[in-house]
């Protein structure tokens, strides 16, 4: 480099710092970048604290004490882990868990093996397929509140569709059996419901898992002659992994705290075969009105999604790591 | 930074005056809360007269049964002024009273003499007073009710029904006075096809969210033997909520449930039963007197297709509380002219009035009138009923009493889980934990 090219990179260096607006706390007030960034985060971090963490830590507080939000001149007396201990020691409690678990199990099974399918099918871009992914999806934009009085209809014994449907496949007379007040078929007109609602959910997430699988890579497997069968367990499964299980934490954790279906579909009856943990902790905090023990309560279910959300996302990440 | 604080709160103070401002009552209006049912709209027409005599505009808050005890209680809890008066359900006396949610009446009745004992003695028991037994009294009596029957006066009375039920049963078909007539008539009932259309039995509350299930069942319960204490005031459960009676009528319930029930009546209260009842469905039919003068006109299965009987006896007689009485919110913004609605509300001619117009009024001026039996179809057996109600705990924790009755009933009656015997049981037990808590126990 010779002295002039020196020269005339100086001079363009220079030109450059000159274009450089100054740094904007320059120009408010004498203010640092560092303060106008906090002034910019702070709203922000006000709200998050004020409807999201002020709540939590509320509610670890009143989940040691004896509080009862309707009985709000009675005495707050500190219970210690007496509500922990009590819930804990709940068989209604764990029946509800149990509820839950069995839920989530099928949920989450029958709507990746379907959402799975779907997908792979539309991907295979048959005509029509646009049509067809809207129409699927067409469930999953519905309020959940619609859905479940639509399908309280469906379900009525003497003049739901769904019946006369089992009826002309079946022969069973429509009447003869109720979907929802029947204590085992409830838990599954239930999900029934949430499958055919979140399935589109589940197969917009693996059509793009399918959709980011580089076609070279089955052009290189058709090279070494691979079969359809082993492209698909040796390609599409693995790249596609990632995506599935994705879908599975998301809809694990909504599914966890399903309340609304349940709620619309069976209010958690027959009885309480329904029950699932989110009415259990709705009728504790909200009808029976012992909001001490309801805390307890939330805060063992928030630690129970947390810890096994946080498992499965390091499970998750050393999955996409391979 | 002091401009910045009063900026602050000069938009704070703004904020709080624009959501104040709309709760804020005008001194000659009043608010009345209660739930939206055929009585409100009676209510609503009988308030024109208050509004013409004293100039004072009444807004109506009538929010859906599902919904009221939740909405208004939250209301109360949060110390809302949506209501300067509010009929609130009997089980809220309690709590309303011990938090001073409710005014207290006694000197303000003692002041414009207005006397209780002008009132049906159980209906100012249930309505009025807290602790029951002592004369406090934070409500007037407004809405006397209790859990009654009606039934297809048009099929009982076909003959060829009549003798079919003769010959299956020995006696006259008529409306049941017992339960195991009650449950000899459903179950003849249940499947037959009348006027072309398959019937059933009866249409009872089966309801679990709210208060459906134990409403309903205290019907057979009642007179079977079932009581909440074997010393009334000791919190002694034990033997009298699991009682053999108790164990007999809850059984009971449940066979009229399994047997006679219209398909998918697993979650039914009023308005289920009620529609049961005017599709054509059952034979008869359990719910609250509120609603007897609107099935009494009604086109299809009123006027004379349609007959009312009071909860049959067993044991005893007996039929479960239903009713409200008229408090004044203590957060009202308009104590005066509160005041002024209960005083006017007492009156013997407005009582009248409120009766001939469909709500139910329990004062002696109505109750005692020689016409009175014979100013509607069911007037006679109101009478009856309302002197052998009885009622759920009226405690402060009347909510989780109620709840954990409503779960035991259902598990049992509806989910066929465990025996009648096991479900009281599980229920002394989870009352027994609510009075320990309590500090009653």
């Amino acid at each position: 480099m010779t002295d002039t090219d020196t020269t005339l990179l100086e001079k363009a260096a220079d030109r450059a710092t000159g274009l450089t607006p100054a740094p904007l706390a320059k120009r408010i007030g004498g203010l640092s970048d560092r303060a106008i960034a906090w002034l910019f985060i702070t709203p922000t971090i006000a709200l998050l604290l004020a409807i999201n963490i002020f709540p939590l830590i509320w509610a670890v507080r009143l989940s040691f004490t004896n509080y009862r939000a309707n009985r709000p001149n009675a005495v707050l007396e500190n219970v210690g882990v007496q509500n922990y201990q009590r819930v804990l020691t709940d068989s209604d409690i764990w029946i509800a868990m149990q509820t839950t678990a069995h839920f989530v199990f099928w949920t989450i099974l029958l709507q990746t093996l379907i959402g799975f399918t779907l997908a792979y099918l539309i991907d295979r871009k048959f005509r029509g397929h646009a049509f067809w992914t809207t129409v699927i999806l067409i469930p999953m934009m519905l309020s959940p509140a619609v859905v479940g009085n639509f399908w309280r209809f469906l379900y009525q014994p003497q003049i739901g569709l769904f019946n006369y449907i089992v009826s002309f496949t079946t022969g069973v007379p429509p009447s003869s059996f109720e979907m929802l007040g029947s204590v085992s078929l409830a838990p599954w007109s239930i999900i029934i419901v949430d499958t055919w609602m979140w399935t589109p959910y589940v197969m917009l997430i693996c059509l793009a898992g399918l959709r980011s699988i580089p076609d070279y890579i089955y052009e290189a497997a058709e090279v070494d002659r691979a079969s359809a069968w082993r492209q698909f367990w040796s390609i599409t499964i693995p790249m596609a992994l990632p995506f599935i299980m994705l879908a599975v934490l998301f809809r694990g954790i909504e599914n966890f705290k399903m309340f609304d279906m349940v709620m619309l579909l069976t209010g958690g009856g027959p009885g309480s075969t329904t029950e699932v943990a989110s009415i259990t902790l709705k009728r504790e905090a909200f009808e029976s009105w012992r909001t001490g023990r309801a805390s307890s309560f939330a805060i063992i279910l928030f630690v129970a999604v947390f810890g096994l959300a946080n498992i499965y996302v390091k499970a998750l990440n050393k999955v996409k790591q391979r | 930074m002091q401009n910045v604080s009063k900026t602050l709160l000069g938009v704070a103070s703004a904020l709080a005056l624009s959501t104040a401002l709309p709760s804020l009552a005008k001194a000659d209006e009043l608010t009345l809360c209660w739930a939206a049912w055929d009585p409100a709209n009676a209510l609503v027409e009988l308030s024109k007269d208050f509004t013409a005599q004293t100039g004072t505009q009444m807004k109506f808050e009538f929010v859906p049964w599902p919904n009221f005890a939740d909405r208004i209680l939250n209301e109360l809890n949060s110390g809302g002024k949506l209501c300067d008066l509010l009929i609130g359900d009997s089980q809220w006396i309690g709590g309303s009273a011990e938090n001073g949610y409710y005014v207290k009446l006694n000197d303000f009745f003692d002041k414009e003499g207005i006397k209780m004992s002008d009132f049906a003695e159980a209906a100012v028991n249930a309505y009025s007073t807290w602790p029951k037994g002592t004369p406090n009294y934070w409500a007037l009596p407004a809405m006397g009710d209790a859990n009654a029957w009606f039934y297809r006066k048009d099929w009982f009375n076909k003959p060829e029904i009549q003798a079919e039920f003769k010959e299956k049963t020995g006696r006259d078909l008529a409306p049941p006075k017992t339960w195991d007539e009650l449950l000899e008539t459903a179950k003849f009932f249940n499947g037959k096809e009348i006027d072309g259309k398959k019937v059933y039995g009866a249409a009872i509350f089966t309801e679990r969210a709210s208060e459906g299930i134990a409403m309903g069942a205290t019907q057979a319960l009642y007179p079977y033997g079932f009581k909440y204490e074997n010393t009334p005031g000791k919190y002694d459960m034990d033997g009298a909520v699991n009682s053999e009676g108790a164990v007999k009528g809850l059984e009971a319930y449940k066979e009229l449930y399994k047997c006679c029930t219209p398909p998918g009546y697993t979650d039914a209260y009023m308005g289920e039963t009620l529609d049961a009842f005017k599709s054509g469905q059952a034979a008869m039919a359990m719910n609250w007197f509120a609603f007897f003068p609107g099935l009494a006109k009604d086109e299809n299965v009123g006027g004379d297709k349609i007959g009312f009987f009071v909860n049959p006896k067993e044991a005893t007689a007996a039929s479960t509380l239903g009713g409200q009485g008229i408090s004044v919110v203590s957060n009202t913004d308009n104590m005066d002219g509160a005041l002024a609605y209960i005083k006017w509300f007492a009156q013997p001619d407005v009582q009248k009035k409120w009766w001939s117009l469909g709500g139910y009024a329990v004062h002696n001026a109505v109750l005692n009138d020689p016409s009175f039996k014979d100013s509607q179809p069911f007037a006679a057996d109101f009478l009856v009923a309302m002197n052998q109600v009885q009622d759920f705990w009226q405690e402060p924790s009347y909510a989780i009493l109620l709840q954990a009755m409503q779960k035991r009933l259902h598990d049992y009656v509806v989910a066929d889980q465990g025996t009648a015997k096991e479900a009281l049981d599980s229920l002394v037990k989870d009352w027994t934990e609510v009075f320990e808590d309590d500090g009653k126990l």
